[in-house]
């Protein structure tokens, strides 16, 4: 019996997603995997930025950071710095992750801190009406890209993989019960773990649900999650066949995001040290006194 | 009265700042108030750079324009500053003879006598001790410290080699030099701002910085950096500003106090974040260290031209702090400050410095001798019930803050509009009193804020307007004046937004001086205050303000 249940994450908020989207799916899954791992609220931090993905954190009830655009990444990564106990999550769709906030997509991966990262990826801007976003297949048209957009999407899974990001999932929002398994395992994770949702947008997608559902299938079961050459191959796949599933993880021991820190200074949640003991302070400003001709007196003998 | 300025010169790789800095150890070392400042190009190597030291029996902490002693390693930067030296001023020089120069062949000594031309700083900086009549062992004890970690025999070959620079200049200075310098027993601290802001910000329980290197700041994470683990303190290098900026706000919003700083340019980008942290009602400091703009500017000079920026930074209205402390002492007071003002009114601070005052060390008899009081204005989760709500609305607007896992209470933060449990809201009545809320934490701020330092005013009919690390210059240069029976004065502000309540005389005219073209602070006094600016005195060329300049442009 587990201590928590789907009710525990009900929120009051009132929900702003379009009615029949995909999100919900998105959501439930998220709130299955968390009574799945026995996690309450108040062990839950969400993080996101901007968009109709970014305002999941609302309808979960937990501790949350709903930032600015783009920015949830480094917000999260202080957190789990400070607070390594707290699971912190990052929700944030494509045009937020991947656009706005590609730098620190990017740079996340090196860090490697233990959070997760689930991007609701519906290829399009959603909240602000249907343009191009990172990920939009080239030649499809939008309301802003009128003869189709022009320029090629960006391969967010090729980019985690190659640059050492150990947990590397791809779900589908329409599969739930598959999707809420990806996220335990996510969650379960120790370093960074990375879940990029296909999410098919009801109101702006240049492609129906229906095109996804054709094209999803699920990795089989005797696919060997840690080959990075295999996960590569299949994270390229793209047009006819989308799979889903667990294309990548490093189940060795992760350096993370912080260690040396936790090894040598302190290990712990920063919270716990307080204020400073002043006579450390003194002690280094002491460094800054000059008159120090004392010292040389007793060595007198070297000089020439 | 004893008031000697040094100038080394050379191109960038040289060693000028070694120089400079075992000069300014040694003359302080020895008793005496120093302070030192730098003119360098943005570049690695090449270049014409300088380091200047000036050296006084009482307490100056800021610059003069000509030098009494120049001592180049280069024939460019020789060509470049030797306008700069008084005509009865000394050269120290490799190779040049004449009336009045030592010629002290600190390379070729080097070379012959120690077998690498390494050591010629050590010859020049022991051959400037002779000229200014410093005892040896107050540079001995300065090459004890500094080498002591590279071992007996690097100690050994300095010592020697600052002895043969000092023994034969010593010899050429018979009847040239004037200075005798006895060593005196003041105990005291010599200290760049850079320096004072970190240990300020240490000294404030800062547990978490994360910048990204630009001129002038990046001493500062470096700094804390070095000391991290006996301050126990997380520093991380962020791939951009933006990035920078939300890793503070994320560290402190799971409740520590932490910070980034950073220049004009990586300001500018973290510009949406302090909004961020207007909004969700997080606490952090941002030290903003000046260099002349727009755009890259001169990257590693100086200026004070984004006062006005720097309290405009925002999209929306909200409180936010802007102090710009006046010298290394001030600085570490101001952090601890705007650490406990960020906190009590969980708004962003602002700290305006520049290169002028990120580089430069200051004397001071006593440093931080004031007890540091930190405050934590933290709420108490066993205090609130059930009903946990972050932006509860209060009488003064300030909520009672948490932070997540500290207690069973959820935090919620949202930089939408949001309701009292952190929910975004399209409620149009709630905006308005989230937006009083957040106003009247302003009015509180103001009450907090120290008014201007004054020199003199009471009786001025001239009174100088500056804000922040000018101060010095500003009241030397009244000072002087006073002694040729002007009657001129000087109003100092240091916390400068909210801007403090100073009542300004119709009776009196006031002289804006400011490193900047437009004079922003006088801008910003006509605003407020429609004060009636007479005139205004700007340095914008990316040196410092001196008194000599005010001086000379006040007629």
């Amino acid at each position: 019996m587990s201590m928590v249940e789907v009710a525990d994450y009900r929120s009051d908020a009132e929900n702003q997603w379009c009615p029949g989207c995909p999100n919900f799916g998105i959501l439930t899954a998220l709130k299955r995997a968390l009574v799945a791992l026995a996690k309450k609220p108040e062990e839950l931090c969400l993080v996101s930025g901007i968009g109709q993905a970014a305002k999941l954190p609302h309808y979960l009830k937990c501790n949350f950071f709903n930032g600015l655009h783009g920015r949830a990444l480094p917000i999260a990564t202080a957190i789990n710095i400070v607070n390594p106990e707290l699971t912190t999550v990052v929700v944030t769709g494509d045009g937020d992750c991947y656009g706005e906030g590609g730098n620190h997509f990017l740079h996340t991966f090196r860090r490697n801190p233990n959070i997760t990262l689930i991007v609701h990826n519906n290829q399009i801007y959603g909240l602000t009406k249907g343009q191009a976003s990172p990920t939009t297949d080239s030649g499809d048209k939008t309301r802003l890209q009128f003869e189709g957009v022009e320029i090629a999407p960006l391969q967010p899974l090729t980019l985690a993989l190659l640059h050492g990001c150990p947990f590397v999932a791809r779900g589908y929002a329409g599969e739930i019960n598959h999707l809420s398994d990806l996220f335990v395992e996510a969650l379960r994770f120790k370093g960074f773990s990375y879940v990029d949702v296909i999410q098919p947008c009801i109101t702006w997608g240049t492609h129906p649900a229906s095109w996804y559902k054709e094209r999803i299938y699920k990795l089989p079961p005797d696919y060997n999650p840690h080959h990075k050459e295999e996960a590569l191959r299949r994270a390229a796949e793209g047009g006819d066949r989308i799979p889903i599933g667990i294309l990548y993880r490093d189940d060795k021991p992760q350096k993370l995001f912080g260690d040396y820190f936790r090894a040598k200074i302190y290990d712990g949640k920063l919270t716990e040290l307080g204020f400073p003991q002043q006579q450390t302070i003194a002690e280094l400003i002491d460094g800054f006194r000059t008159h120090k001709l004392e010292q040389s007196k007793g060595r007198k003998e070297v000089i020439v | 009265m004893i008031d000697i300025t040094i100038l080394v010169s050379g191109a960038a790789g040289q060693g000028i700042q070694t120089i400079g800095d075992i000069l300014a150890r040694t003359t302080s070392g020895a008793g005496y108030y120093v302070f030192s400042w730098q003119d360098y190009e943005s570049r690695i190597r090449g270049g014409s750079n300088s380091y200047w030291v000036r050296v006084s029996e009482s307490a100056a902490n800021c610059p003069v324009v000509k030098a009494d002693v120049f001592l180049p390693l280069d024939t460019k930067s020789k060509e470049k500053y030797r306008p700069l030296l008084k005509e009865d001023g000394i050269l120290v020089d490799e190779a040049e003879t004449g009336d009045r120069v030592i010629t002290v062949p600190f390379v070729s000594i080097a070379q012959k006598e120690f077998g690498n031309k390494l050591f010629a700083n050590t010859v020049a900086a022991g051959a400037l001790t002779a000229v200014l009549g410093i005892e040896l062992e107050a540079l001995n004890a300065v090459i004890l410290d500094e080498f002591s970690r590279k071992g007996e025999d690097v100690v050994n070959t300095n010592l020697a080699a600052a002895a043969a620079g000092y023994t034969l200049a010593k010899k050429r200075c018979e009847g040239i030099c004037p200075w005798i310098l006895p060593s005196r027993t003041h105990k005291q601290y010599l200290i760049a701002g850079n320096e004072a802001l970190a240990l300020g910000a240490a000294a404030a329980g800062c547990r978490f910085i994360a910048a990204y290197p630009m001129t002038p700041s990046t001493g500062i994470i470096t700094f804390l950096a070095k000391h991290k683990e006996r301050l126990k303190i997380f520093t991380e290098q962020a791939e951009d500003e933006i990035a920078a900026i939300n890793m503070a706000i994320g560290a402190s919003y799971a409740g520590v106090r932490a910070m980034t700083a950073t220049s004009g340019g990586g300001f500018a980008l973290m510009v949406e974040g302090i909004s961020l942290a207007g909004m969700t009602e997080t606490p952090v400091v941002i030290v903003l260290g000046q260099r002349p703009g727009p755009a890259t500017g001169l990257p590693t000079r100086t200026e004070q031209g984004d006062l006005l920026f720097a309290i405009n930074a925002d999209h929306g209205e909200f409180p936010k702090l802007v102090f710009a402390p006046s010298d290394p002492h001030d600085a570490f007071q101001k952090v601890v400050r705007a650490f406990n003002l960020a906190d009590k009114y969980q708004t962003p601070a602002i700290l305006l410095t520049d290169q002028f005052f990120a580089d430069s060390q200051f004397t001071f008899e006593d440093f931080a001798r004031d007890e540091v009081v930190n405050q934590s204005y933290l709420a108490n989760p066993n205090d609130k019930g059930e009903d946990y709500k972050r932006y509860h609305l209060t009488e003064t607007g300030i909520s009672p803050r948490l932070y997540p896992g500290q207690s069973q209470h959820l935090v919620c933060c949202d930089s939408d509009e949001h309701d009292e449990d952190g929910h975004i809201t399209e409620d149009l009545a709630l905006r308005n009193r989230m937006v009083e809320k957040r106003l009247k934490k302003f009015e509180l701020l103001r009450a907090e804020i120290q008014p201007p330092e004054e020199n003199n005013s009471t009786d001025a009919e001239d009174v100088f307007v500056s804000w922040g690390s000018s101060r010095n210059a500003v009241f030397e240069a009244v000072n002087m004046l006073r002694e040729n029976d002007a009657k001129v004065g000087a109003v100092h502000f240091t916390e400068l937004w909210p801007l403090p309540l100073y009542a300004f005389s119709s009776e009196k005219n006031y002289h804006m001086v400011e490193s900047n073209a437009t004079g922003q602070l006088g801008r910003l006094l006509r605003g407020e205050y429609s004060l009636k600016v007479t005139s205004t005195i700007a340095r914008y060329d990316g040196l410092p303000l001196d008194h000599e300049y005010i001086m000379e442009m006040f007629v």
